[in-house]
C-alpha cells in the first residue's frame, strides 16, 4: 500500500491535483443527477449545451481572477475589481446608447477604448496608492470599491442603461469558429499573461516582489514599478470582464454589474493554489479555480436553489480549500496519523520546493 | 542629563499627542459638516436631526464597536453585515413560528458569537488569514439568510413592536428610541473594557506586535479568538436592533454593510494595521457617515450614490492622514 502511495505521490503532490479532482467529481455528480449534463450539440454553427454555458459564463471570472492572481502574487489584493467592472460596463454602454448608430463597429470600438482607458486610469490610482504612498492594498482598493459603485451609478445616473448593439452583444454572446467568443477572449488573455510571466523573467520578478519587496528592491528590481503595474493589469482585466458582463444582458446596471466578483476571483485564486501571502502563483490553477466556482454556481442553479443560497456552498468550499492548504492544519492532521507510518516530508517544505510550471 | 532637558524643552511646545490627531481631525470634520448643515438648512439645527442620526445608525454603531476590537488586533471581519442580516432573519423566522420573545432573543444573540468564535479558532489554530475566514463566514451567514426564507418576514410580536415604537424623550418633544440607549450601553462597556481592563491592553498589545505580545507571555490566541467572538456578539446585537428598526427580517438587508463599518472605524482614526485607536473615534466615524447621509437627504438634489463617493473620498483622506502621521513618527 505504501508503494502505491509512493508511486502516486508525484501526481497527488501536484498543485493542480486536488482542484482537478474537485472539478471532475462535481461534473460526475452533475452527470449522475442530470444525464443530459454533458450533452453538446451544434445548432446554426453555434455550440449549445451546459458545458459550453459554463465556459461562456466563467469567462469574466477567469479574466478578473487572472489580474487578481498577479496582484496576490505580489502580496497584495484588489477589492475594487467588481466596481471597475461596473464602471467600465457603464461607460461603454453610456457611449453606445448615445450614439446615432448603435450597430456601427466604430462606435463600439470608441466605447470600448473610452471605458478601457478609464479603467487603466483607475488601476493606476490603485497602483499609486499601494506602491508610492504605501497604503495597505486591502484598504487602498477598498476606497475604490466603495466609491466605484457610486461612480458607476453616477455614470448611469442611477438608471439601467439598455442598449441594442450587435457588435457589443457579441462580446458576451457571440461565437467564433463555433466557440463562444467570451471564452476565446478569456483564453487569449490567459495565454498573453502566461507568455509574459512565464516566457520572460516578469513572473519571477513578480514572485520575488511578493516574497519580499524590500529585498527585491535591494537586489535591483524596481519593486514599486512592478507593484504599480499589476494593479493596472488587474484593472484592465476587470474592464474587459465588465464588457462581457454588460454585453451578456445588453445593459449596464451600476449596482449589480460585477457584484461579488472580487470575492469569487479571490476564491478562484486561492483554490488554484496561489498563496494569499504572495510570492508564488499559478495561472493554470486560477483558471481551474474559476471553472470550479462557475460549475458550482451552475450546479446550484440547476438544482433550483436560489442564487443567494449558493453562497452557503461557496462557504463550505472556501473553508475546505483553505484548511487543506493551511500548513498548520496539515501538520496537525499528519501528527495524528503518523503512528506507525513513515514520517514523510513535511508538507510546507515540499510546497516551497515546488517550482512553478 | 541632556536628554531630560531636551524632553523638557520639547514638552514646552503646545503639541497634541500624535495618536490623538486622527480622532481630533474626525471631530473637527464632524463639527464642520454640522456647521455647514446648520448654515444651509434652517431645520438642520433642530435637536431631533441629531437624534435621528443616532436612531438611524444605532445598529451600525454597535457593529462598528465590535469591528473596532477586531481591527485593533490587526485583523478584519468581513462577516458582520451578513451576521446582522442572519440575526434579524432568525429572529423574524422564530417569532413567526410562535416562540416566546425572550427565547428568540437568547437564540439570536448566541448564533453570532458562536460563528465568531469558530472563525477566531480557524484564524488562530490553522493560521488562515482573517480576510479569507471571515469571507467564508460572510458567505455562510448570507447563504443561511436565503436558506431560511427567500422573502422578507415581518415581525408582529408584541415585545418587538413595543421596543420599536417606544419613544424616550424630553418635554420639548424630541425623542430617541430604545435602540439608541442599547447602542450607548454597548459603546460605554466597550470603551471601559478597552481602556481599563487587562483584556483591553492585550488587544492593543496583540495589534501592536503579536510576536512581542507572545514573548511577553500575553494570551495572544485567546485574545484573538475573543475579539472575533465579540465582533460576532456585536453583530448579533446590531441585528436585533435592526429588526427593532425595520420590524422585519429580509435576506438581502445590510449587504455591503461591512465596508461602511470598516470605513467608519478607519475614519474614526483606528489604524488598520492594529494597535492604535479608540471606541470614541468609531462613534465619531459612524456619526460622520450618518451626517453625510443627512446632508444629502436635506439637499434633495444630490443622489444617494454621492454618499458612496464621499465616503470613498473621506476614507482616502483619513488613510493618507494616518500615513503622514506614521511617516513623521518614523
Amino acid at each position: 500500500m505504501n508503494t502505491v502511495a509512493d508511486r502516486l505521490r508525484p501526481l497527488t503532490g501536484h498543485r493542480l491535483f486536488w482542484p482537478a479532482v474537485v472539478l471532475v467529481v462535481m461534473i460526475a455528480a452533475n452527470t449522475v443527477y442530470r444525464p443530459g449534463f454533458l450533452a453538446v450539440e451544434v445548432k446554426n454553427g453555434h455550440l449549445y449545451g451546459t458545458p459550453v454555458d459554463i465556459l461562456r459564463l466563467s469567462a469574466p471570472l477567469i479574466l478578473v481572477a487572472l489580474g487578481m492572481t498577479l496582484v496576490i502574487a505580489t502580496g497584495g489584493i484588489d477589492l475594487s475589481v467588481g466596481s471597475l467592472c461596473a464602471i467600465s460596463g457603464a461607460i461603454a454602454c453610456l457611449h453606445i446608447s448615445g450614439a446615432a448608430d448603435q450597430n456601427s463597429p466604430a462606435t463600439v470600438a470608441t466605447a470600448l477604448a473610452l471605458a478601457f482607458g478609464a479603467a487603466l486610469v483607475l488601476g493606476a490610482w490603485n497602483g499609486v496608492l499601494v506602491s508610492v504612498i504605501g497604503i495597505q492594498p486591502i484598504i487602498a482598493t477598498l476606497i475604490l470599491m466603495v466609491a466605484g459603485r457610486g461612480i458607476a451609478q453616477l455614470v448611469t445616473e442611477g438608471q439601467i442603461i439598455t442598449i441594442n448593439s450587435g457588435p457589443y452583444r457579441a462580446i458576451g454572446l457571440g461565437s467564433f469558429l463555433t466557440l463562444p467568443l467570451a471564452i476565446l477572449i478569456a483564453l487569449a488573455a490567459a495565454l498573453l499573461v502566461a507568455a509574459f510571466t512565464r516566457r520572460t523573467a516578469l513572473g519571477l520578478i513578480v514572485e520575488s516582489v511578493g516574497g519580499n519587496a524590500e529585498a527585491s528592491r535591494l537586489a535591483g528590481i524596481r519593486s514599486r514599478r512592478v507593484i504599480f503595474l499589476v494593479y493596472v493589469v488587474s484593472a484592465a482585466c476587470a474592464a474587459v470582464a465588465g464588457f462581457m458582463v454588460t454585453a451578456n444582458v445588453s445593459s449596464a446596471d451600476g449596482n449589480a454589474a460585477g457584484l461579488w466578483i472580487e470575492l469569487d476571483a479571490i476564491l478562484a485564486v486561492v483554490i488554484g493554489g496561489t498563496s494569499l501571502a504572495g510570492g508564488r502563483f499559478s495561472l493554470s490553477g486560477t483558471v481551474l479555480g474559476a471553472l470550479i466556482i462557475q460549475t458550482l454556481t451552475t450546479t446550484v442553479y440547476a438544482m433550483n436553489i436560489s442564487p443567494q443560497t449558493s453562497l452557503l456552498f461557496k462557504a463550505v468550499v472556501v473553508i475546505a480549500v483553505c484548511l487543506v492548504q493551511a500548513p498548520a492544519f496539515r501538520a496537525r492532521f499528519r501528527r495524528r496519523r503518523r503512528g506507525g507510518v513513515e514520517p514523510g516530508p513535511a508538507a510546507p517544505q515540499r510546497e516551497k520546493e515546488q517550482v512553478p510550471a | 542629563m541632556s536628554s531630560t532637558t531636551l524632553s523638557a524643552v520639547r514638552s514646552w511646545r503646545p503639541s497634541l499627542p500624535r495618536r490623538h490627531v486622527p480622532v481630533l481631525a474626525t471631530l473637527a470634520l464632524l463639527l464642520v459638516m454640522y456647521g455647514v448643515g446648520v448654515s444651509q438648512y434652517r431645520a438642520f439645527s433642530n435637536v431631533q436631526v441629531v437624534f435621528n442620526v443616532f436612531i438611524d445608525n444605532g445598529f451600525m454603531l454597535v457593529v462598528a464597536v465590535g469591528m473596532t476590537f477586531v481591527i485593533l488586533t490587526g485583523g478584519i471581519d468581513l462577516s458582520v453585515g451578513s451576521v446582522v442580516a442572519m440575526t434579524a432573519m432568525v429572529s423574524a423566522a422564530l417569532l413567526r413560528d410562535g416562540l416566546p420573545a425572550g427565547l428568540v432573543l437568547v437564540v439570536a444573540l448566541l448564533i453570532g458569537p458562536a460563528l465568531g468564535f469558530l472563525m477566531g479558532c480557524a484564524i488562530h489554530f490553522f493560521e488562515i488569514q482573517p480576510f479569507i475566514v471571515t469571507l467564508a463566514g460572510m458567505f455562510f451567514a448570507r447563504g443561511m439568510c436565503t436558506f431560511i426564507s427567500d422573502a422578507s418576514i415581518s415581525i408582529t410580536d408584541g415585545f418587538w413592536t413595543g421596543m420599536s415604537q417606544e419613544r424616550i424623550g424630553n418635554p420639548a418633544g424630541n425623542f430617541v428610541s430604545i435602540s439608541v440607549l442599547i447602542a450607548f450601553a454597548v459603546v460605554l462597556v466597550a470603551a471601559y473594557v478597552l481602556a481599563y481592563t487587562r483584556f483591553g491592553r492585550n488587544v492593543y498589545a496583540v495589534g501592536g506586535n503579536a510576536q512581542s505580545a507572545l514573548l511577553m507571555g500575553l494570551p495572544v490566541g485567546r485574545t484573538r479568538i475573543a475579539v472575533y467572538t465579540i465582533s460576532g456578539l456585536c453583530s448579533a446585537i446590531g441585528g436585533i436592533l435592526l429588526s427593532f428598526y425595520t420590524l422585519s427580517g429580509a435576506p438581502l438587508i445590510a449587504v455591503g454593510m461591512e465596508l461602511d463599518v470598516i470605513a467608519a472605524v478607519v475614519i474614526g482614526g483606528t489604524v488598520l494595521t492594529g494597535g492604535s485607536g479608540y471606541v470614541f473615534g468609531t462613534v465619531l466615524g459612524v456619526l460622520v457617515l450618518g451626517v453625510i447621509q443627512t446632508l444629502i437627504t436635506f439637499d434633495g438634489s444630490l443622489n444617494s450614490w454621492w454618499t458612496k463617493i464621499v465616503i470613498g473620498g473621506l476614507l482616502f483622506a483619513f488613510i493618507l492622514l494616518q500615513r503622514l502621521i506614521g511617516i513623521r513618527f518614523k
